[in-house]
């Protein structure tokens, strides 16, 4: 008697624990959003890029082909298994077509391996690192909103050419600090200026002090933030705190308008930044900003209002290859032309990036701010060609050579 | 006796049948895994009285060597686990001589302390990918041969592996070198003044633990296709640790049956309430030390006298 | 001015920072000495109830409009009476049992408070607006010396010289240690020991409290500090020895400077140096620096 009980203890622990059965679903269009939600960049996606993915579903009307769009997401805590293990399981046994979003660079690069495997599609708005289209591109992979490389291209050459020529970077420990690092000291020195070093603190660190002593001992003109999210703004808290400012420039490499409200204008102002979009730039831009605000409570910014582009773009290649098929929907997505309230003229390339307008920004001082989120003054249009890496440089496998 | 081997021989049946039941392999095969981590961490706790608070230093630096080996060094899968659990076994061998310098609290503390120096190393070191982590540790084909690519082929060979595992505890346990560990447990000092060297069991019984934590840190590594910090953080520790404590710690089937419980816990929960499943796995943690210390199979030992207990002996 | 190829400056500025984790690691070590010397429990949760103290400084700021010099009183006090709540509630029927199963039970406690307050406030945590007397920095010549960091270094140096002088030098803490020693016989005295020891454990408990309050001044405030301070604070109990509130202080004070030393001339080890000199120690002396073995 006790035996059989034990057993069926045993077998309801393993029955109930193992809580999906294996199926794919044809019937629907799903759409999953693989994001932060509570973590160092859940403002930087998290809750509002899930919002924005139901918006575009909404407006394109729900259907596609005759079936249902569903939108699911999940958070990974950053962490690059916990977000490979939901991705493959979300492939194979929920039938998920497309995963967005997908910050941070680690989980990218981690969910595209499994979506080149199980041969779905992702779109990544949120991650950052090129290495999205050189070493590890995928054919079924497509970076959508910006990378180290254009971040570099913008902020860095404009740092560099308002006289900051020596720099050291505070770079947070991973693929995407790695990446922007790198690509922003080649920016750096291809100007004529010099790295004079670079400390790398654990993402989502608690205290900046002893990196930033590092940064002022080093002497250099500008310290270049290799980071993002919260690290970005307690980085530049702790700058103020310690006096770097201004004796030494600050430089946020990636910084986003959620950022510079988190930090408050009075500490943000004068920064740089690149951003692929801005709500306040234009009609179409501040309608979608305002319906967004009316759900969210803040201001998209561009990962977010990427999301929104993606998902409505992803939408248009379906119904127009008239398939979810993987392949026939790359194949449409990278023939599209981009247009609409994100960007216009934006192109898909063989190596899954996304070309197209990059902007510069500066922040506002407290006096020329009138309104809420009124943040950005632009300085500079970097079109496509000039902020992304040339085709011909990519080190993708993917990109045929003539 | 008979009883026994005929509920092992059921449990083993619903685990080869388990995939045709619907259930996904590569779930059937993480809770494998975790099953086998508990066994070892029960290991310790259960039959020498260590309690290690700092066992996924073993369970992590497996994966991470066998991973490296597997994806860098091309190493075919049986190797690449043959390297983890070496690996796994050589770092118990230093902790443990450190740690069992000191003993109860002091112990579990060293433990923990030692496996969070691991996981600072394991952030740092090149070969690990830090917060990436490493990433694209490939499949393989079994002695060459057989190739893993396939979710259910793996999963057989993942659970021919976990159950020997098993039988091995099971068969150290029942051993003469088990009932010493045994004996070390109930009464220390007693075990010395019969001539037993305790330090030295004690090393032995730390480093078996370790190696077997180091299996299933490798066929981990191998299912999932990567290694990350989060095998080496403290709350991977605080989990099999868990995982033995409501199973039943001193049980051969509580740890497995608690590995179950808690990591379809986990999946089930993760999305539905996210941080609350810390909260929640900590209030099984209270309420299992208050009330419930036998822990499932422990208790129902407790309610239902087994069948084969000895008669004591007559005077 | 150079030190070993490295400015005096720099060099000054990361011992005050190591400094400051010092006085962190002093008070959290003191707490857990006097709890494991009262109660013979290793208080696992110790590190989640000083992150319950920072949290409590920006509760009380932002809901209940109390400012940081109100809260520096009120929130210790409030989280001490936590820790009562939860020894009268939880731990007491531990009583006598190994204490690795108070271990175990702190150990579940933390990961409730935890859990409650990544829910909360994200992982990420919140950033404690600073009082404006704190802001700002004392340019003492060969170093700039943010106020923030003294401060933080002042009060806990005279938190915990307090605390032991209490309990080595007054007679409150004589009726403690005889406590400790023999309750029953302590007990026979007219000595309320129940009492006084559910007290000691409030205190303990409140001194972290009291250092997360601190905290949530200098540093970013996350539901993860206190897991990742207590284990680092295990090792400076197990360098220092349990059995000495003086030991307890000193050890975690010059491992806060040793580790700002490391991270002047050797970055890299700045996180895992505690735990080395923690394996150093229990080699040549393992009953700890200051222990009675």
């Amino acid at each position: 008697m006790r035996k059989v009980l034990l057993a069926s203890v045993a077998a309801t622990a393993l029955l109930g624990g193992a809580a999906s059965a294996q199926q794919v679903s044809g019937d629907a269009v799903k759409i999953g959003v693989l994001t932060d939600l509570s973590g160092v960049y859940s403002d930087f996606g998290g809750a509002g890029a899930v919002e924005a993915a139901r918006m575009a579903v909404q407006d394109f009307g729900g259907k596609v082909l005759g079936k249902t769009i569903e939108v699911i997401s999940a958070d990974h805590q950053n962490k690059a298994d916990v977000a490979a293990s939901k991705a493959r399981e979300w492939y194979d046994t929920q039938g998920v077509d497309l995963i967005t979003e997908s910050l941070n660079s680690s989980v990218a690069l981690a969910v595209s391996k499994v979506a080149t495997e199980k041969k779905r599609m992702q779109i990544v708005t949120g991650a950052a690192t090129s290495r999205l289209s050189n070493e590890d591109c995928g054919p079924y992979t497509i970076h959508y909103v910006y990378d180290t490389y254009a971040l570099a291209q913008g902020t860095g050459a404009a740092v560099v050419k308002s006289g900051g020529d020596s720099w050291f970077f505070l770079t947070a420990d991973y693929a995407f600090g790695h990446s922007l690092e790198k690509d922003t000291g080649d920016v750096v020195k291809a100007a004529g200026g010099k790295v004079l070093g670079a400390v790398r603190h654990p993402l989502s660190a608690s205290d900046f002090s002893s990196f930033l002593l590092q940064a002022q001992s080093s002497g250099a003109k500008v310290v270049g933030l290799a980071n993002a999210g919260t690290d970005t703004v307690n980085s530049i808290k702790a700058a103020f705190d310690f006096g770097l400012t201004p004796k030494q420039q600050l430089a946020g490499l990636l910084t986003l308008v959620t950022d510079v409200h988190g930090l408050g204008i009075e500490q943000a102002q004068g920064l740089f930044t690149t951003e692929a979009w801005y709500w306040d730039q234009n009609d179409e831009t501040r309608a979608f900003a305002k319906r967004y605000f009316e759900k969210v409570k803040k201001m998209p910014n561009s990962n977010q209002a990427g999301v929104y582009s993606a998902v409505t773009n992803y939408l248009k290649a379906v119904q127009a290859a008239n398939s979810d098929d993987s392949d026939a929907v790359v194949k449409q997505l990278k023939s599209m032309t981009i247009n609409d309230m994100f960007t216009k003229n934006g192109k898909i390339r063989q190596d899954g990036l996304h070309v197209h307008d990059m902007y510069l920004f500066q922040v506002k001082a407290p006096k020329d701010s009138k309104y809420a989120w009124d943040y950005y003054k632009q300085v500079a249009v970097v079109p496509g060609e000039q902020a992304f890496q040339p085709l011909q440089a990519s080190r993708c496998a993917l990109v045929n050579k003539s | 006796m008979a009883a026994r081997i005929g509920l092992f021989a059921l449990v083993v049946l619903i685990g080869i049948a388990a995939p045709f039941l619907g259930l996904y392999p590569v779930l059937l095969m993480k809770l494998l895994c975790f099953a086998l981590f508990a066994c070892a961490f029960n290991l310790l706790i259960g039959f020498v009285g260590l309690l290690s608070f700092g066992h996924a230093m073993f369970f992590g630096s497996a994966a991470y060597a066998a991973g490296y080996a597997m994806r860098s060094w091309g190493f075919s899968p049986e190797l690449g686990i043959l390297l983890g659990v070496a690996v796994a076994a050589l770092l118990g061998l230093v902790a443990g001589s450190l740690a069992i310098r000191r003993q109860g609290i002091y112990f579990a503390m060293i433990t923990m302390a030692l496996a969070q120096m691991v996981y600072f190393i394991a952030l740092q070191a090149p070969f690990t990918g830090g917060e990436d982590g490493l990433q694209g540790i490939p499949r393989g084909n079994l002695f060459g041969v057989i190739s893993l690519q396939s979710d259910l082929t793996l999963y057989y060979v993942v659970l021919a592996m976990v159950v020997a595992a098993w039988l091995f505890i099971a068969r150290i346990v029942h051993s003469p070198f088990g009932q010493i560990l045994k004996a070390i447990r109930e009464n220390e000092p007693r075990a010395i003044s019969l001539g037993y060297d305790t330090d030295r069991f004690k090393l032995i019984a730390f480093v078996l633990s370790a190696a077997l934590a180091g299996l299933a840190g490798s066929l981990k590594a191998l299912v999932l296709g990567f290694a990350t910090l989060s095998d080496v953080y403290w709350a991977t520790s605080g989990s099999v640790i868990l995982m033995s404590l409501i199973g039943g710690i001193g049980t051969l089937t509580g740890p497995v049956i608690g590995a179950f419980v808690i990591t379809g816990l986990e999946n089930v929960l993760a999305d539905r309430v996210g941080s609350w499943v810390t909260v929640v796995l900590g209030v099984i943690f209270v309420v299992s030390v208050l009330l419930f210390r036998q822990g499932l199979v422990g208790s129902l030992k407790r309610f239902w006298p087994s069948a084969s207990r000895k008669p004591a002996t007559a005077a | 001015m150079e030190i070993f190829g490295v400015p005096l400056v720099a060099l000054a500025s990361q011992l005050v920072l190591g400094l400051v984790n010092g006085s962190f690691y002093a008070m959290l070590s003191l707490g857990l000495a006097v709890i494991f010397g009262t109660l013979n429990i290793v208080n696992f949760a110790h590190g989640a109830f000083y992150m319950l103290g920072a949290f409590g400084a920006f509760f009380a700021l932002s809901t209940l409009g109390l400012n940081y010099w109100v809260a520096l009183i009120v929130v210790p006090l409030a989280v001490g009476l936590i820790g009562i709540l939860v020894d009268r509630g939880l731990l007491q029927w531990l009583r006598g049992l190994d204490p690795l199963y108070g271990l175990l039970l702190t150990f579940g406690v933390s990961l409730i408070l935890e859990g409650i307050l990544r829910d909360a406030y994200g992982s990420s945590g919140r950033s404690y607006p600073r009082p404006p007397a704190l802001n700002g920095v004392w340019n003492l010549g060969f170093m700039v010396l943010p106020i923030s960091r003294a401060w933080v270094i002042g009060v806990s140096l005279v938190v915990c010289f307090t605390t032991w002088f209490v309990i080595e030098r007054t007679k409150l803490g004589a009726y403690l240690r005889a406590a400790t020693e023999n309750p029953s016989l302590t007990q026979a005295f007219g000595v309320n020991v129940p009492l006084l020891v559910t007290l000691t454990f409030g205190f303990g408990v409140a001194l972290a409290g009291l250092a997360g309050v601190l905290a949530a001044s200098a540093v970013q405030i996350t539901p993860l500090m206190g897991s990742n301070i207590i284990i680092a604070v295990f090792a400076v109990v197990v360098i220092g020895g349990m059995g000495s509130i003086l030991g307890a202080i000193l050890t975690g004070l010059g491992l806060g400077l040793i580790e700002g030393l490391t991270r002047v001339y050797y970055p890299e080890a700045s996180a895992t140096v505690v735990f080395v000199i923690m394996a150093i120690v229990l080699l040549v002396r393992p009953a700890g620096l200051f222990g009675r073995a």
